[in-house]
């Protein structure tokens, strides 16, 4: 019978019209500024920059290799390197961006710098309410506002944090173990060529303590 | 601008015989591009006799963002998130098309697990272009917001799977050259398992609420209507096409990915009119979710990304690819050409829904401007994708 159609779809609709009142899937809205939903663990949005420690200076991680720079897709960052060298989370000399920028009107939260470095040093924030008075200066976000604890780190993406500290620690135990066995076998090397001497020559070691070779 | 109206006006025109009427030209009306049923800023010149078209000119570029120019500038990697832009509502499987034929390229073997991941997103992809593409298609023809609200409350489900695997609903820019970018949990598997089980509810409601709708029967039946024949020989893929009743499905013809292994069928329609192209969809959802099914129960832990391929400095050996798939709207494509640089040679995009929408004067010939609407809403257009 025609009709009988459209009576259906009324039904269908009247039944979600009541079921909007009860049922709890149905209540969907959330309450957006009073209320905030939760943000999943692997939200992205906009990079910083991490430090460790309580520095930001000191403990930044970034070396300002420019990878980013230079495989970001819509080129929205923009670092100048440093002139001199500050120690880096293992103590070793490095240069540091002396200005880091990221246009995040340009940006496109795609991840691909936080993939492409190599020391962990940019990763993705979750911070979505930036609405600005200013279209120009206040999206350019310069390297003070983009640096951030490692402790910021946690708490935005506990899991992720946690393995990459892992295997920051990790690198830095290999890298420890790789100088330690370096200067073992350098010692050992120095002992070895300083007895080869002392029986060749006879001579009391102490002369020659030194395993570099003196030039006369 | 001009050029367009240069063109209509320089178009033949029939003789008219109007009968009774007041013997005139044909008014030429623009529709679009702010028209709230282009499904953003697509223009058709049309040319009307009363309210029935006569003549059809679509008019595109007014989204055009040099997608295939920017690859080309690009790393490989880089053209990864552009991807995501084109067809906004499918990023998966933009994605998934674009990692194929880097993979053919470069000739990467994809882990097992990636293979299943990818076959579970396009598919939650393809039921949600799916999804909403009815309800935009219910709402351009005066059912307004119900049946659309309805969609996106499911469509919703899945965009938040997306969020919580990918990052972001939209521009997932999941997949990555031999393999994808993170693993999915086991309870994120779980939810999207009790999503895909509670689909085919909502399909039943759907159905229920508009596919025998008297109205929407009397809308849609034998308007628009496509013969097989011009489908095939204006390069139709997708559902357009297998409502036609040509059977071409990519997933069985080229048998990409790990599709060989599930069972599914494909629905064909009969008549190609506008109401075949809509139960197209409704049915492919129904399939969708099948393959769904056996994805959950076969996916086994393992790695998810070749640990072979080079994140950074990325270099394909020189050569061409032509890497396909069968997305929601049909055959995409994309085509390199490789001379050993970081940044592809040739790049360039086979659009399922621009190749689509070339058939379009030939459907709305004869029917009235309201039909159009109609017509143009079951081509399944996304501006972002036809215009690059």
């Amino acid at each position: 019978m025609i009709g009988t159609g459209i009576l259906k779809g009324m039904a269908v609709t009247a039944r979600n019209f009541v079921g909007s009142y009860f049922e709890k899937e149905r209540l969907i809205t959330v309450q957006y500024p009073e209320e905030h939903s939760p943000l999943p663990e692997n939200y992205r949005n906009f990079p910083f920059l991490i430090y460790d420690g309580e520095d930001p200076h000191a403990g930044l991680r970034c070396v300002a290799c420019k990878i980013c720079e230079k495989e970001c897709p819509p080129q929205c960052i923009y670092i100048v390197k440093s002139e001199d060298k500050k120690p880096d989370y293992m103590g070793k000399p490095q240069f540091y961006p002396k200005v880091f920028d990221i246009d995040i009107s340009v940006c496109m939260s795609c991840q691909i710098c936080v993939e492409v470095c190599p020391f962990e040093a940019i990763k993705m924030d979750k911070e979505f309410e930036l609405s600005q008075r200013e279209r120009f200066d206040h999206l350019l976000l310069r390297k003070e506002q983009l640096s951030k604890s490692n402790g910021y780190y946690h708490k935005i993406h506990p899991v992720e944090a946690e393995t990459v500290d892992k295997g920051l620690a990790e690198a830095a135990a290999a890298a420890e173990a790789k100088k330690k066995a370096a200067a073992e076998a350098a010692a050992k090397v120095a002992a070895a060529k300083a007895a080869a001497a002392a029986t060749a020559e006879a001579k009391p070691v102490a002369e020659a303590p030194s395993p570099t070779p003196v030039s006369s | 601008m001009s050029a367009a109206v240069e063109t209509i006006e320089a178009m033949e025109r029939p003789p008219l015989s109007m009968g009774s009427r007041l013997e005139g030209e044909l008014l030429e009306v623009s529709m679009g591009p702010q028209h709230p049923s282009t499904h953003g800023v697509f223009r058709m010149n049309v040319a009307l006799d009363g309210e029935v078209v006569r003549k059809l000119k679509p008019v595109f570029g007014y989204l055009h963002r040099n997608h295939e120019k920017i690859g080309e500038n690009t790393s490989y990697l880089g053209s990864m998130p552009y991807t995501d832009r084109l067809d906004y509502f499918c990023s998966m499987t933009n994605n998934w098309a674009y990692a194929l034929s880097v993979e053919k390229l470069a000739g990467i073997e994809v882990p097992e697990r990636a293979e299943y991941l990818r076959i579970i997103l396009a598919e939650l992809t393809r039921l949600q272009n799916h999804a909403s593409l009815l309800g935009f298609l219910l709402s351009d023809m005066g059912a307004w917001g119900t049946p659309l609200m309805y969609a996106f409350r499911e469509r919703e489900k899945i965009l938040d799977l997306f969020e919580s695997l990918a990052g972001s609903r939209m521009m997932c820019d999941y997949m990555r050259f031999g393999g994808c970018r993170v693993d999915a949990s086991d309870e994120w598997l779980t939810r999207a398992q009790q999503i895909a089980d509670r689909f085919p509810k909502f399909l039943d409601e759907f159905e229920e609420l508009i596919l025998g709708n008297e109205i929407v029967i009397g809308r849609t039946q034998n308007v628009g209507n496509l013969s097989a024949e011009l489908a095939i020989n204006a390069g139709i893929t997708g559902p357009m096409l297998r409502a036609c009743g040509v059977n071409y499905d990519l997933r069985k013809v080229d048998g990409y990915g790990f599709y060989p292994r599930f069972k599914f069928r494909i629905p064909l329609g009969e008549h190609g009119d506008t109401y075949d192209r809509l139960m197209m969809r409704a049915l492919e959802m129904r399939e969708s979710v099948e393959i769904l099914k056996q994805a959950f129960a076969q996916i086994a832990p393992g790695p998810i990304v070749n640990p072979k391929v080079k994140v950074r400095a990325f270099r394909p050996p020189v050569g061409e690819a032509y890497g396909r798939i069968e997305g929601p709207k049909g055959e995409l494509g994309f085509y390199l050409i490789s001379n050993g640089a970081p940044n592809p040679y040739r790049y360039r995009v086979r659009p399922p829904s621009f190749i689509n929408l070339t058939v379009l004067e030939d459907l709305c010939l004869g029917h009235t401007v309201a039909d159009v609407m109609v017509i143009l809403g079951s081509v399944d257009i996304v501006m972002g994708e036809v215009d690059r």
